[in-house]
């Protein structure tokens, strides 16, 4: 049966999604609309994926019971471990799956947005495997606050591109590579990061992210007996990890979805990137969605203290999850994911990325009932933001 | 010819309008400024941002445009991107569009598909047209499509990739206009990107209706001001 959630044949979710592209793009998203489906259902590309995510990826990641946090906030908190992955986070899921598409389709140039670099590096890296060139552009600003994973994506052979228009970070990063795609729109892919873009990017990422709850279901009936938490909590910046997290749950009524976006200083201080909250209907990057913007229609530049997240809309499918009340949106500020940061170390040993550490910091905002099974997507780990813990950690 | 509402004053909207008709355009694309302009290069950009600093929006643009409406006759064409008329609202824009005597628009991000659902009969109650884009790439079927889907100009994006400047025709692109020109179509046929002066223009004129002249405009407009546009125009145009 198909999910009420899964992206019609325009690629909508409700009145979310579409393909809102200049003429120019038309012909490079039609040819992907036209195959992606029959070459991701191809046995040739099951095979393969699911080849490079068991062995190059680490897949399947573990799904690890945290005791100890689970005992401070009286649930039974398990944390899916996409940290563990090759190249440190959940981005590595969508590039290696997407890199086999367009090597379907024969392109031989590679390029992408990257915010907190993670998915940069993960496109690079599958770009290495495959001896493709990579085009990685990325906000000045970005480029300054996650060096080393600019030396990463270097080392890795990719050009990194700084996006120097608007406010210099992934919205415009993803601006620059829209605008290179259709200057090149022949012999180049473009290889979205999240679950953002015209269709068929949407669905997409969030078929090939969808590893992740496949995985959770499994993991879970094997440590608790049964398949379905009764809450998976994951953040949102365009929405990927939690796309991937609650794929399989959609459906699953009796699963609480909570999705948790960066509030910056406050949803108030107008520092933020809350876009539940503080957008409303609009157009970006493709498709039709919820997006921060003033009367007249222009994009206000978010702000978070995490990269990944300071993004100004969020992915269609959240757009309508959040409109139909299927997921539950919440959120965190910078220092709330910082405290959470220092917490999951302290306690688990676990240093988390930035991102995950908002999903994390909403565990105090909710009252659990006892036995409350919580997976909480650990959609990266903390290695590029050393940085700023330190800062934190001194300041 | 193209400019930016706003650039590089706020107040030279109406000038540059002045200006242009003047030196006798036969239309001007006026550009509403957006945060995020995806088919522009870096100098329509750069225009943007600008008019934006200096407190452009879309209702001082309309309020420029009805206070010229009984003095210009040239016809006025808006360029802007989907998400403006979202916000602003599709009919209260087709309201003030009917106000300033608007019969043409450019919204490069409205794709055929959602301007034939959500868009075609709203812009013909107003008595408003939609201009398509087309590139090298776009098929024969597809050409077709749009030349029975508008009542406007088509818009022949002159190559694949966004604004500005190129200086020169290359023999692939007078491939690709002969191509067009052959199809005989009906709607009045304009070249746009990278026609920056008269040799790129006298080119392009050979094979189509006419050509929009955007990011050297633009360029000239941030050196020389709102004043002297006729000697800008007369370069291009004998």
């Amino acid at each position: 049966m198909k999910s009420k959630y899964e992206a019609d044949k325009n690629g909508y979710y409700g009145q979310f999604g579409g393909a809102f592209i200049p003429e120019l793009l038309f012909p490079n998203v039609k040819e992907l609309e036209d195959n992606y489906l029959k070459i991701m259902e191809s046995t040739s590309f099951k095979k393969e994926f699911t080849s490079l995510l068991k062995d190059y990826v680490g897949r399947p990641s573990p799904l690890y019971f945290a005791k100890r946090l689970s005992a401070k906030y009286g649930a039974n908190i398990y944390l899916k471990r996409e940290d563990l992955n090759h190249t440190g986070a959940h981005k590595i899921n969508n590039t290696i799956g997407q890199i086999l598409i367009a090597k379907h389709l024969g392109k031989k140039r590679i390029i992408a947005e990257t915010g907190a670099g993670q998915h940069g590096v993960a496109t690079a890296t599958v770009c290495a495997l495959m001896d493709l060139e990579c085009v990685v552009f990325m906000g000045e600003i970005d480029i300054k606050r996650q060096a080393p994973n600019v030396a990463r994506m270097k080392m890795l052979g990719a050009t990194v591109v700084p996006a120097t228009s608007g406010s210099k970070t992934l919205k415009d990063a993803t601006n620059e590579a829209i605008r290179d795609w259709i200057g090149n729109s022949g012999d180049t892919y473009y290889l979205i990061g999240s679950v953002v873009g015209p269709h068929p990017y949407p669905d997409m990422v969030a078929r090939l992210q969808a590893v992740i709850s496949e995985e959770i279901k499994k993991q879970l009936q094997e440590h608790t007996g049964k398949s379905n938490p009764d809450t998976i909590i994951a953040c949102v910046g365009g929405g990927s990890n939690a796309a991937g997290a609650f794929y399989h749950f959609l459906d699953d009524k009796d699963v609480e979805l909570i999705a948790v976006e960066a509030a910056g200083l406050g949803v108030d201080s107008g520092e933020s990137a809350a876009t539940s909250v503080l957008g409303d209907v609009g157009v970006l990057h493709g498709s039709k969605t919820i997006l921060m913007q003033d009367e007249y229609g222009q994009v206000i530049e978010p702000y978070s203290i995490s990269a990944g997240l300071d993004y100004p809309g969020i992915g269609p499918l959240h757009a309508y999850l959040n409109e139909s009340k299927r997921a539950k949106f919440m959120n965190a500020t910078d220092q709330e994911a910082l405290d959470a940061a220092y917490e999951l170390t302290k306690i688990e040993g676990i240093i988390p990325a930035l991102e995950s550490a908002h999903a994390l910091a909403v565990l105090k905002k909710i009252e659990f009932k006892e036995n409350q099974v919580v997976v909480v997507n650990l959609s990266g780990r903390g290695d590029k933001d050393l940085e700023t813990y330190i800062k934190y950690l001194n300041g | 010819m193209f400019f930016t509402a706003g650039f590089p004053q706020l107040n030279d909207t109406v000038a540059i309008i002045k200006g242009l008709s003047k030196s006798g355009v036969d239309f001007i694309e006026v550009g509403l400024p957006y945060s995020d302009p995806l088919a522009d290069g870096p100098t329509i950009q750069h225009s943007s941002k600008v008019a934006l600093k200096n407190g452009i929006n879309l209702d001082i643009i309309f309020e420029q445009l009805k206070s010229i409406k009984e003095k210009n006759k040239t016809p006025l064409v808006l360029m802007g991107y989907l998400n403006q008329l979202l916000k602003y609202g599709e009919e209260r824009f087709c309201e003030q569009c009917v106000a300033c005597g608007i019969e043409t628009v450019i919204i490069p991000d409205l794709p055929m598909i959602e301007y034939e659902n959500h868009y075609q009969k709203l812009f013909a109650n107003y008595g408003i047209s939609s201009v398509f884009l087309i590139t090298p790439q776009t098929s024969e079927e597809r050409i077709r499509k749009i030349d029975a889907l508008t009542d406007a100009f088509i818009y022949v994006v002159a190559s694949a990739s966004i604004t500005g400047a190129k200086g020169e025709v290359s023999p692939q692109q007078i491939a690709y206009f002969e191509r067009i020109k052959a199809m005989n179509l009906k709607s009045t046929l304009i070249v746009g990107f990278g026609i920056s002066n008269k040799i790129t223009f006298d080119t392009v004129c050979n094979y189509v209706n006419g050509a929009i002249i955007g990011s050297a405009f633009i360029k000239f407009l941030e050196s020389k001001g709102a004043e002297n546009i006729d000697r800008f125009v007369e370069e291009i145009i004998d």
